[in-house]
Order: structure tokens, then C-alpha cells, then sequence
């Protein structure tokens, strides 16, 4: 899933410094998953604001709402009657969420109230670990299901580099090297001649390459 | 001048690193490079070690080559994708770069730009595959040079690394895609070094030991703790410890060690991180000439 981040107060408080009534809307899927974006945080964050604004003498009209997810028009559809009433949306959304309301109502500002971080997984209980950076040319059948891409941190593609010490990445004591995981996978499945072949460079192309990705399906299409 | 024809001719060789300035200034590199001229048969210019910002490896090699030193031209894929690579490539040729050690680089965040984009855009194997390929007259896209570069590729190589298995499936995967020879972490433990070229035997591929100047107990300590595949002894921690003329001892220890491991390898790589004046004393002691 996606997993995210809410901003600073500080930061949402400068970004609506001039708006008198704002709609905080979360989205009911990933963020709130990964306890960003959801219900709850639509309820703190609206009565921090509002509170911080009555403090500061500039009370702020705060209205909440959560949709089951803010990717798709057809589920912001729900806002539509709200949006007239108000100078601005909060989003606690991931940016897709952001950019699909500023997409459906251009003639009010979305402000995004996360930061998007990556696509991962939750380790334990209030961890979350990027595991997948969405490169477009999935190569988990070749490193026992873990993803070299996303999970060292130079993305290297036969083998661990030399900084990798005590099983660990030399970025950080805390990231495992995904290499030293892949080689006793591999050794486990009893596949370790994958690790043996050359995997060629990354034919980025368009898959992976700065330019934004479609996906066209026309037997889905309407 | 290739390496490799050191190798065949079975000198014992001996290169030692370089680092080019921080700035503009080339004097001391000049300096060092001239100190140490008849004394190693190799210089290798490092590229932005350490992931610290300094003037090219490409410009330092090439300033050697016209005083007459042989230099090792080390190249990082860190910094430049395959684009540049291969064009730096080209232009080490171009100015008569025979040698080539190519590593992966340390991860810019352990450097002096911790922010800088890493880039990463080949593996050290997959660079190696790819000079090889420029050597063969065709560039990694498969278009034709209008002159093949002609290359001794070099790889490095961490004796002491946590998974000797692991590591020498990349030893492997870097002699089939063109390393000619390999450089080594630094050697610390001859035992542990022994072990190790007893199954480098199989890739009959030249081997250069690398040998760090210990500058002080304190500097053991911490490779310990945080350089990948370094353990140097107690014994030496606390001889560095006991000592009062460190200079001296650091000598001392680096000859002992050269002295233990020299029928093992084809050769030593200095990293004198500094104190590259030891390194004709290292030499004396250890009985070692060109």
C-alpha cells in the first residue's frame, strides 16, 4: 500500500493562513491504513487547527470528511456540494488523492496535509518498510521475493556492494542489506544459481525513466 | 602500460593510492605522485572517495601519465550514468589510460553531499561488461566505435567480507564480465587473507592486497566498528595503543604484514589515507623494490 506521512501542523497552518473555512478530507484507504489519513487524523488535525486558530485570534471554520478513497472521481463525487462553501481542501490523502481533487475541482486550491512516502508494508505494529518502488519490470522470480530495486540502497542488481557490514546496508545499521536476505533465500529455495547469473542493466525505457507511466487496457475501457 | 603485463611477467606489483585535490590547487598531488614515482609501479587515482567531492580521477590520471607515472584510472558508478560512463571511458583512452579499477562507490550519503542524487545507473559488473563491450567496438546500445579503447579492467574485492560465499559469486560474476585483476579491502588478519586466496585460486585471476597505514588506535577502532570487512586484531590495536613514535609502528605493522601475505598475492595496494610518506619506509622494511 501507499504509506504516508502527515505534515507538520506548522506547515498546514502556513499553507491556510488565509482561508476562513476549509474541508479536511481524508481518504479511507492506504493513509488510513497506515494511520495518516484516515477518519481519525481527519478529526485531530481539524481540531488542532481550529484551535490553534482560536488562539491565535483568526478563528477557522473546519469542516471533516472522509472518503473511501480519493484516487477515484466517482468517490469524491460525495464532496461535491461541499465544495462552493469552502476557500480550501485540506487533503490527508496520498498525492494521487491530491491531484484528483484539484483535477475535479479546479476552482478551489487543494493543499496536500501528507507527505507520500513510498509503497510498503507494515514490519510491526507502527513500522512501515519500503518494499516495492513500482519500477515497472518486476524481477522477484530471480531474487527470492525480494526487491533489490526498492530495498538496497544503491539498487544494485548482482550482489551486495562492498559497504555492507554485519548484514547490514552502510547507510544505516537499521536497513538490512536486502543482498545478504536474497542469498539465504536463495540458498533456502535451493535456487542460488539465480545469484550466480549476470542481471543485465536495467533497460529503463519507458518504464522507469522520469516520464510519467500509462497503462492502457481496452478491453476494460467503457 | 597494462597491469597485466606486470602479472605475466610475475612482478610482484605495487600501486598506491591517490586522492586528486579538493580545489584547484595540484601541487601536493604532483608532490606526492613524484615522491613515491620510483617506488610503486602504480598510481590509483581515486573517484571522489569516500563519496567527498574532488577534482576528477580522469584529470588526475591524465596529469601522471604526462609526467611519466603509470596512474590506474578508478571509476565509480555512483555518480554518472551509462552515458558518462562510457564517455569517460572513451576519454581516458583518448589520453592513453591503459588502466581501469571500477567500483561501485560509497553511497553519497556517507559522504560530504549527503543530499546529492545517487545514481547508480550500472552495477560494478555491469560496468565491467560494459568496457568490455566498448573494447570490443561497440557501445553498450550496441552502436559502432570508430576505435575500440583497448583496457586492463580491475574490480575490488573484500577478503574480509561477512559472506565469503556471497562475495566470491561476485568475484565471479566480475571475471566473466572482463576484471583482469582485483584489489582488496584492506588486509589486516594474514590468516583470514590465507583462507581467502586458498578459494581465489579457482578464478586464477591476479590478487593485489590492500594495506591501509594505521594512524593510531583509535582509527583501528573505528574501522572495526564501521568499515565493511576491516577487523584489525587486538594485538595491533594495543601495539598502536603502547606506542610512542605511532609513525614508526604503523610501519612496523604494515611490513609484518606484507612480510606474512607477499608469497599469497601478486601484489600490494597502499592506502596511506594520508600519510603516503611512510610508504617508501613500508617498503623498505618489508624488503620490497621495483
Amino acid at each position: 500500500m501507499i504509506i504516508g506521512e502527515r505534515k507538520p501542523l506548522k506547515e498546514i497552518m502556513e499553507m491556510v493562513a488565509e482561508c476562513d473555512n476549509v474541508i479536511v478530507a481524508g481518504c479511507g484507504t492506504c493513509v488510513a491504513v497506515c494511520l495518516a489519513g484516515g477518519e481519525k487524523q481527519v478529526r485531530v488535525i481539524a481540531s488542532a487547527l481550529r484551535l490553534a486558530r482560536k488562539l491565535r485570534g483568526k478563528p477557522i471554520k473546519v469542516t471533516e470528511i472522509t472518503v473511501e478513497r480519493q484516487c477515484e472521481k466517482e468517490f469524491i463525487e460525495e464532496i461535491k456540494t461541499l465544495i462552493p462553501n469552502h476557500d480550501a481542501i485540506i487533503s490527508l490523502a496520498c498525492g494521487i488523492g491530491v491531484q484528483t481533487l484539484t483535477q475535479h475541482y479546479p476552482h478551489t486550491i487543494t493543499y496536500p496535509g501528507l507527505n507520500t512516502t513510498f509503497m510498503g508494508a507494515p514490519a510491526q505494529h507502527g513500522v512501515w518498510m519500503e518494499t516495492c518502488r513500482s519500477c515497472g519490470d518486476c524481477i522477484l522470480d530471480l531474487t527470492g521475493g525480494l526487491c533489490p530495486i526498492a530495498r538496497c540502497s544503491k539498487s544494485l542488481l548482482n550482489g551486495p556492494c562492498g559497504g555492507s557490514k554485519n548484514e547490514k546496508c552502510e547507510v544505516n545499521q537499521d536497513i538490512d542489506c536486502v543482498w545478504q536476505l536474497i542469498y539465504k533465500r536463495l540458498k533456502q529455495l535451493n535456487k542460488l544459481h539465480l545469484m550466480r547469473e549476470i542481471m543485465p542493466a536495467r533497460a529503463r525505457g519507458e518504464k522507469d525513466n522520469g516520464f510519467p507511466r500509462k497503462i492502457i487496457r481496452e478491453d476494460a475501457m467503457l | 602500460m597494462k597491469i597485466t603485463d606486470f602479472f605475466d611477467k610475475n612482478t610482484f606489483v605495487l600501486s598506491s593510492e591517490i586522492e586528486p585535490p579538493k580545489g584547484t590547487d595540484i601541487e601536493k598531488f604532483i608532490n606526492t605522485a613524484e615522491s613515491l614515482k620510483n617506488k610503486v609501479h602504480f598510481f590509483n587515482v581515486t573517484d571522489q572517495q569516500g563519496a567527498v567531492m574532488h577534482a576528477g580521477s580522469l584529470t588526475g590520471c591524465t596529469i601522471l601519465k604526462n609526467k611519466n607515472m603509470e596512474p590506474i584510472f578508478q571509476l565509480a558508478c555512483r555518480d554518472r550514468n551509462r552515458i558518462a560512463l562510457q564517455s569517460d571511458l572513451l576519454s581516458a583512452a583518448i589520453s592513453g589510460l591503459e588502466n581501469v579499477l571500477i567500483i561501485t562507490g560509497d553511497h553519497p550519503h556517507l559522504g560530504d553531499h549527503p543530499d546529492a542524487r545517487a545514481v547508480f545507473d550500472l552495477d560494478s559488473v555491469q560496468l565491467l561488461q560494459a568496457a568490455s563491450k566498448l573494447m570490443e567496438g561497440t557501445d553498450m546500445a550496441g552502436n559502432n566505435l570508430n576505435k575500440a579503447p583497448s583496457f586492463c579492467l580491475g574490480a575490488a574485492v573484500n577478503p574480509g567480507a561477512d559472506n565469503l560465499d556471497l562475495e566470491l559469486i561476485k568475484v565471479e560474476k566480475k571475471v566473466r564480465a572482463g576484471a583482469k585483476f582485483f584489489q582488496t579491502q584492506a588486509v589486516f588478519d594474514p590468516e583470514r587473507f590465507n583462507d581467502f586466496m586458498d578459494r581465489m585460486k579457482e578464478f586464477n585471476t591476479p590478487v593485489m592486497a590492500g594495506i591501509v597505514i594505521l594512524k593510531s588506535s583509535k582509527m583501528a577502532r573505528f574501522m572495526n566498528e564501521k568499515i565493511a570487512g576491516i577487523n584489525v586484531p587486538e594485538e595491533i590495536i594495543k601495539r598502536m595503543e603502547k606506542t610512542e613514535d605511532k609513525k614508526n609502528e604503523s610501519v612496523e605493522i604494515a611490513a609484518s604484514i606484507i612480510r606474512n601475505i607477499r608469497s599469497r598475492c601478486q601484489g600490494i595496494h597502499f592506502m596511506p589515507l594520508g600519510w603516503d610518506n611512510l610508504v617508501p619506509h613500508i617498503l623498505e622494511k618489508a624488503g620490497l623494490t621495483i
